[in-house]
């Protein structure tokens, strides 16, 4: 049964260099400015019809593993009769203005070369760009609606008592998917993270309908997230607890899956702004001008991001490389602020990835979890449990669940991702989902409360280690400040892998901005959510 | 050695435990189906330790009982490894003075799966529990193709640097994908003319090294591998092959 947690943040606990702090912000604002100027300068074919969906354009041409999204027929028809260095809504808004029907029946006629985009002059320009402003307004309205929603629907129904615990289903099938999402709400989970087949992240287009043939994931469609949403929203009216929803804004289609993530009201997303360059080796322009235009859809939805430090702990050593999550972590909250993200909407993630056999192993995962929760006393941090070193002995892997549910305890971590004790062996049974929410529930019930009363000893290991790590992400700001962000990831700087500006999956579909570019989309979200 | 039985606390007491989950509601029903199932599996004196609802439709069970079934392990034939665990200074040494060059290694991950985490833990400098990856091996040259590599690209790879081994990964799979992708590779090797010039090596959770033989590789590598064991296996298996297609000494005149 949950009990009342008696959460809180516990800051101030451990005598860190704030001055070191304070230097890791500046650095990391400097290392982001050209990022910030690649996305003023660049845009994509995934935003551009990220923008086509948010207007109402939608569904496919043709059918069966044939079907093309009608998003990606407009872009590319548009892109081959005048380009996309003025942006797709223009062209598209002078087809819908001069006959070719509603917006769903332009787009269609646009799709089936039955109308050939053009650019249009005088009046015609004027007509358009009228349009297409007073679209993007209802646009934005909508964005804006899943906030207002939520916190009507939480208001009545109901919040969930943190730390939030967050279980992930991956059936393949959606129709599989939400009884064992309903499942586990019921007992106890807060936050249902839908895993995406594999493979999405570099697809070009997003998959349409309900879809049930997904590879060791569930492919993140707009329809799958509204059949999962209305799910979780019955089931959560009966639990008198509001149940999270979250999905992966991430791989090619970044801003697309933003875009919809906020139209169907999910209400956190993994979004990491560097995470695909390096791990899925995506073009690092087309990410970074992505990264920026999702996250200002999810700063004005609401929508919590999730950013994917942990990965950083699973391929490399998670003592030897502490300090590179805690770079990245600076790195994803300055990107976030560019983009109007507030310090409450930034789920920073870490990871408890360290060998079980280094001595003090749990007092170092204390000081680096400590550590973040310092740095970052306003976000709701996402804590990652053991996966590297889960060996296949259930038994001890139970136990290694539970420390790092202990360690999350201690150290006030918001949102706690749920370890399974047959992780690595295959998808989680649903009792193994079972057993996990069981350990929480023991756990957190009996320790939450301990974070409010606990001290460290000053000079003690805990303290001696935690700045230690930030002196190690300060010196390593530097030296990707010394040299620039794009330098950096191309010396391999980060997860030691190497990524240059014009390799990676996808550098075809960024494009420059001309000095005419059009996107009313884009200008309302920027003034609605602060940035410049 | 005589037929044996699993081991609770006394010999031949056949004692095992399992866990499973029934599509039943918990009740006396849901808990005699466990204990006939349990029976089923050949567990006489089943007893549910524990039973709990998940749900209204299903129910967890952990159930105790002494298994009727034994097993000879005489009677298993099993692949002992036929390869020696070499140190990084053995391998270095071996590959220097057999090759008198860099072994070549090609690693990829073929078809959909974007998961390189298998490939890169064994290639990638860094390694995997402890065991550097092959990239750390000075005398080893290592082209990582990275993850949805077609066998034609690994074909040419292949043939274009004059690889000594080729290393195939398959993390995540449905419905036998994995299999087939490693059939794919063998094949575009054998189209080539390739096949017999590499040392071919297939990985992933999913497989164990039974399967070499069915699939057409030379080595396959299951769960838990590490690094090392693939580069032992490596430096063992090249520097065979080079040794075995060096032509006679001319005998001293």
């Amino acid at each position: 049964m949950r009990t009342e947690r008696q959460f809180s943040r516990p800051i101030g606990r451990l005598q860190v260099d704030v001055d070191a702090i304070a230097e890791c912000r500046a650095l990391a604002a400097d290392i982001s400015a050209p990022v910030d100027e690649l996305a003023r300068s660049r845009t994509t074919v995934s935003l551009e019809r990220a923008c086509l969906r948010l207007v109402g354009v939608d569904g496919v041409e043709g059918e069966g593993t044939e079907a093309v999204p009608i998003p990606n027929r407009v872009v590319d028809e548009v892109r081959s009769a005048v380009g996309l260095e003025c942006g797709v809504l223009i062209p598209f808004f002078h087809a819908v203005e001069s006959g070719c029907g509603d917006i769903p029946s332009a787009a269609r006629a646009v799709s089936s070369g039955e109308c050939r985009p053009e650019w249009p002059e005088g009046l015609d320009l004027d007509l358009a760009t009228e349009r297409a402003r007073k679209e993007a307004g209802i646009a934005v309205d909508l964005i804006a609606s899943a906030a207002t929603q939520r916190a009507e629907v939480i208001e009545r129904v109901g919040d969930a008592p943190k730390p939030w615990l967050y279980l992930i289903v991956a059936t393949g099938n959606i129709h599989e998917d939400i009884p064992q999402a309903v499942a586990a709400a019921r007992n106890g989970c807060d936050i249902i993270a839908v895993i995406r087949s594999t493979g999405q992240s570099l697809l070009d287009y997003v998959p349409y309908g309900a879809t049930t043939d997904g590879f060791a994931g569930t492919y993140a469609t707009q329809e799958n997230f509204r059949l999962m949403r209305a799910a979780l929203d019955e089931v959560g009216e009966e639990l008198g607890r509001y149940i999270r929803l979250t999905n992966y804004a991430s791989g090619l289609c970044m801003p697309e899956i933003a875009a919809m993530a906020a139209m169907e009201r999910l209400d956190m997303m993994l979004n990491d702004c560097m995470y695909g360059i390096i791990f899925r080796d995506i073009n690092m322009q087309r990410t970074f001008v992505d990264q920026n235009f999702s996250r200002m859809v999810h700063s004005l939805a609401g929508i919590i991001i999730n950013t994917g430090e942990d990965n950083y702990l699973t391929t490399a050593n998670a003592v030897d490389s502490a300090h590179t999550v805690l770079a990245s972590q600076f790195l994803n909250e300055r990107l976030a602020l560019s983009a109007g993200l507030k310090a409450e909407q930034m789920g920073l993630g870490h990871a408890f990835e360290i060998d079980p056999s280094v001595p003090d192993q749990i007092m170092l995962e204390i000081a680096h979890a400590q550590l973040v929760r310092e740095c970052f006393p306003d976000a709701p941090l996402k804590y990652m449990p053991p996966t590297k070193h889960m060996t296949g002995n259930i038994f001890q892997g139970f136990l290694y669940d539970g420390m790092f549910n202990l360690v999350g305890a201690l150290t006030g971590q918001d949102i706690i991702l749920l370890g399974m004790l047959t992780e690595g062996i295959h998808t989680p049974f649903l009792s193994d989902r079972d057993l996990a929410l069981e350990n929480a529930g023991y756990v957190f019930g009996g320790a939450t409360a301990l974070a409010g009363e606990l001290r460290f000893e000053a000079g003690g290991l805990v303290e001696r280690r935690a700045n230690q790590v930030l002196e190690e992400t300060r010196q390593m700001l530097h030296k990707v400040a010394d040299i620039g962000m794009f330098a950096a990831i191309e010396a391999g700087m980060f997860a030691d892998t190497v990524r240059t500006p014009e390799g990676g999956k996808g550098l075809d579909g960024v494009i420059e901005r001309a000095g005419g570019y059009v996107n009313p989309i884009e200008d309302e979200l920027k003034t609605r959510v602060g940035v410049k | 050695m005589p037929a044996i039985k699993p081991y609770g606390d006394s010999t031949d007491d056949g004692l095992v435990q399992v866990s499973f989950t029934l599509p039943i509601g918990e009740s006396e029903r849901a808990r005699q189906s466990a204990l006939k199932f349990a029976e089923s599996m050949g567990l006489q004196r089943a007893q549910v330790q524990h039973m709990k609802a998940m749900g209204p439709d299903f129910t967890f069970f952990v159930v105790y009982g002494a298994s009727i079934h034994t097993v000879d392990p005489d009677d298993i034939e099993i692949d002992e490894r036929d390869f020696p665990q070499l140190t990084s200074q053995e391998i270095n040494r071996m590959i220097r003075e057999t090759l008198k060059r860099q072994l070549v290694v090609v690693g990829a991950c073929t078809g959909t799966d974007a998961h390189t985490v298998g490939l890169d833990a064994i290639l990638s400098m860094k390694g995997y529990a402890g065991d550097k990856g092959l990239e750390y091996f000075g005398e080893m040259r290592v082209l990582n193709l990275g993850s949805q590599v077609t066998p034609e690209e690994v074909v040419t790879v292949v043939r274009d640097e004059q690889a000594d081994a080729v290393l195939i990964s398959q993390v995540v799979t449905q419905r036998d994908a994995h299999i087939v992708h490693l059939e794919q590779v063998r094949d575009a090797l054998e189209a080539a003319g390739l096949r017999d010039r590499v040392v071919l090596i297939g990985g992933g959770p999913r497989f164990s090294a039974e399967q070499a033989a069915e699939l057409g590789y030379d080595r396959i590598f299951g769960r838990a591998t590490k690094p090392s064991d693939v580069a032992s296996y490596l430096t063992w298996a090249v520097t065979e092959r080079a040794k075995a297609h060096e032509p006679e000494a001319a005998p001293a005149s």
